[in-house]
């Protein structure tokens, strides 16, 4: 995003004065044109929607029956309901296990593929993408199934290092694992690729003459590397902090048996999840308005406390 | 192992490419797994030691598959909205991309400044009134309710202003304004096809998202014949069947045509990520 945005002066001449006026007036809004369908859509599918969220929450909304004015009361029953905090809960926690490893992962693997004489450098780049290309649900399927108490290739390898099974869908700490594991599993990859190209823009001599001045791989990598990093690191821990609060697909395929609240205690069941329940299971339209605000403050409040931790936090220098 | 100077921009240590034949195996073993399971019969899926090779299965369970939901109308229905929604935003997004690069016009900085914004708002929260406006619109259980929102993105905009930015020059349109041409056939005849290719990587990356899109499509599909690729899988992880065969094998026969435009198109991805990528 260095690149400012008022950059480009020159740009495209001006239409030469138009005989008509029909023709004049098409040249003045061409642009307004073609930037218009984004904006429409945005409007109506996203904007809207968002600020209409906040008006259905103060209603008891019955999509097929009465809409009840109630002001606050959904707000003061989210607070007194313990399957909201408890979804709150769940939701920060796999958010931080999913999102931690994998921005680290990212970062070690990116200065790895950074190496200039690296040899198999693009079968390393594409299949770091091939979980990317996969899709949630398949990810979820597989994954499950992988880490399956009695059958899953996982505890069969444990069991047979002489460990006990390890219940990954029913309880609350191996679910929250699991679903941490299918989301780092997705998308390190292309965090790998952002961090990678952000560092292939740093000059090589920087790396050589640290190296001749006997500095090693960590040293390159804490010195050079990080620092040249910062602005692609923001930005993936904001939009990682964005998406991860907002997992739904993962918790929803993970059990079967009760899945809309992923499994009997609610044991990994994200507050998109729960929103979920109660709007469209539940059909509590209001109730699940309600369950948005508080996720939009959620996402707000922690997306910029990020902004903020990540843009003032200076690397040491040594 | 030679030891002559640490010099580590020399020669890559068998360290780095074990991490990274380790991440690598990380990535593609889940799909090979799919795969065994998927031509596997249930007896055998569940046994331990677990088969490594796969078994003899296949067509058996992706039979199973295409009797238990409508499986080629669900590829179908995926194909027409991942392609609409692809080709959408290759075109609308580089339109667009092109007003904000290269045109003049009263508010474009600050509107700009808007298209990014709005890449903050977690709009996926707002999925009860986006229900609510579709159901207004007549569109719930149709495939328009899953491409028309997504025909254009913050993302994409951004993207393609990057790349007429700095792949097209002022002269080039000026010499067309000078040849008589509106500024529409100087989009369509001049700048499109120069950025063609980050079109396309852009489409793709559409394509994809698309293809795998789970919530709104789960949301707003009611009847099986409409179902997406990724929803006909949740119809069979939910038959009553407990084969783990079948789930897989829906999950293998979804990713699949992914996997084999990937094998085409992955490289062109990888250049077109790390392209779009901003650096420093």
């Amino acid at each position: 995003m260095t690149t400012s945005i008022s950059a480009t002066k020159a740009g495209l001449p001006p239409a030469p004065p138009a005989e008509t006026a029909r023709r004049r007036f098409t040249e003045i809004v061409a642009p307004y044109a073609y930037i218009a369908p984004f904006f429409v859509l945005f409007a109506v599918f996203g904007l809207i929607p968002l600020l209409f969220t906040f008006y259905v929450a103060l209603f008891d909304w019955n999509p097929i029956g009465e809409h009840v004015f109630v002001g606050l009361d959904n707000f003061s029953r989210l607070v007194g309901d313990v399957r909201f905090w408890n979804a709150a809960r769940n939701t920060v926690s796999i958010w931080l296990l999913s999102t931690v490893p994998q921005l680290l992962v990212a970062l070690v693997l990116a200065h790895l593929l950074n190496h200039v004489r690296l040899r198999l450098a693009l079968f390393f780049r594409m299949t770091m993408l091939v979980p990317y290309i996969t899709s949630v649900a398949a990810t979820a399927i597989v994954f499950a199934q992988m880490f399956d108490r009695d059958y899953g290739l996982l505890n069969w390898l444990l069991g047979l290092v002489g460990f006990e099974h390890i219940d990954f869908t029913q309880s609350v700490a191996g679910s929250h694992v699991l679903i941490a594991v299918m989301v780092t599993w997705r998308w390190f990859g292309y965090t790998t690729l952002l961090y990678l190209a952000s560092l292939q823009a740093v000059p090589r001599a920087i790396y050589e003459a640290a190296a001749v001045d006997g500095a090693g791989n960590v040293r390159q990598f804490l010195h050079i590397s990080l620092p040249a990093l910062r602005p692609v690191i923001v930005f993936t821990i904001v939009t990682s902090t964005i998406g991860g609060l907002q997992i739904f697909t993962e918790a929803l395929l993970l059990n079967r048996g009760a899945a809309n609240t992923c499994g009997p205690i609610r044991q990994c069941q994200t507050l998109t999840l729960f929103l979920f329940e109660q709007g469209f299971i539940q059909f509590k339209f209001g109730y699940a308005a309600a369950i948005g605000v508080a996720l939009f403050v959620m996402v707000v409040a922690l997306a910029g406390l990020n902004y903020f931790l990540s843009t003032r936090i200076r690397p040491v220098k040594g | 192992m030679r030891t002559t100077r640490p010099r580590s921009g020399d020669r890559v240590r068998w360290w780095v490419y074990a991490l990274l034949a380790l991440a690598a195996f990380a990535c593609l073993f889940p799909l090979y797994w799919m795969f065994i399971v998927a031509t596997t019969d249930t007896a055998t899926a569940i046994k331990l030691p677990p088969e490594i090779v796969p078994g003899g299965n296949f067509f058996h369970l992706a039979g199973l598959v295409f009797s238990t939901v409508p499986f080629v109308r669900s590829i179908v229905n995926s194909l027409i909205v991942a392609g609409s929604i692809g080709v959408g935003q290759a075109v609308l997004c580089a339109l667009a991309g092109f007003a904000f690069a290269k045109m003049r016009f009263r508010g474009r900085n600050a509107l700009f400044l808007f298209v990014v914004l709005t890449m903050t708002v977690p709009t996926q929260l707002a999925i009860v009134p986006q229900y609510m406006i579709i159901s207004s619109l007549g569109w719930v259980d149709t495939l328009q309710a899953l491409i028309v929102p997504g025909l254009a993105n913050a993302f994409g905009i951004f993207w393609m202003r990057q790349h007429i930015a700095s792949a097209i020059s002022d002269e080039i349109l000026q010499a067309a304004r000078i040849d008589g041409a509106s500024t529409w056939q100087i989009f369509w005849r001049v700048a499109f096809p120069l950025v063609r290719p980050a079109a396309f990587v852009l489409g793709l990356l559409g394509f994809v998202t698309a293809w795998n899109d789970f919530l709104w499509p789960f949301v707003v599909l009611k009847s099986p014949e409409m179902y997406t690729v990724q929803i006909a899988i949740k119809a069979l992880q939910n038959s009553f069947n407990i084969d783990l065969g079948l789930a897989m094998s829906g999950s293998f026969l979804a990713t699949l045509p992914l996997l084999v435009l990937f094998v085409f198109v992955g490289r062109r991805m990888v250049a077109g990520i790390m392209n779009g990528a901003f650096k420093g």
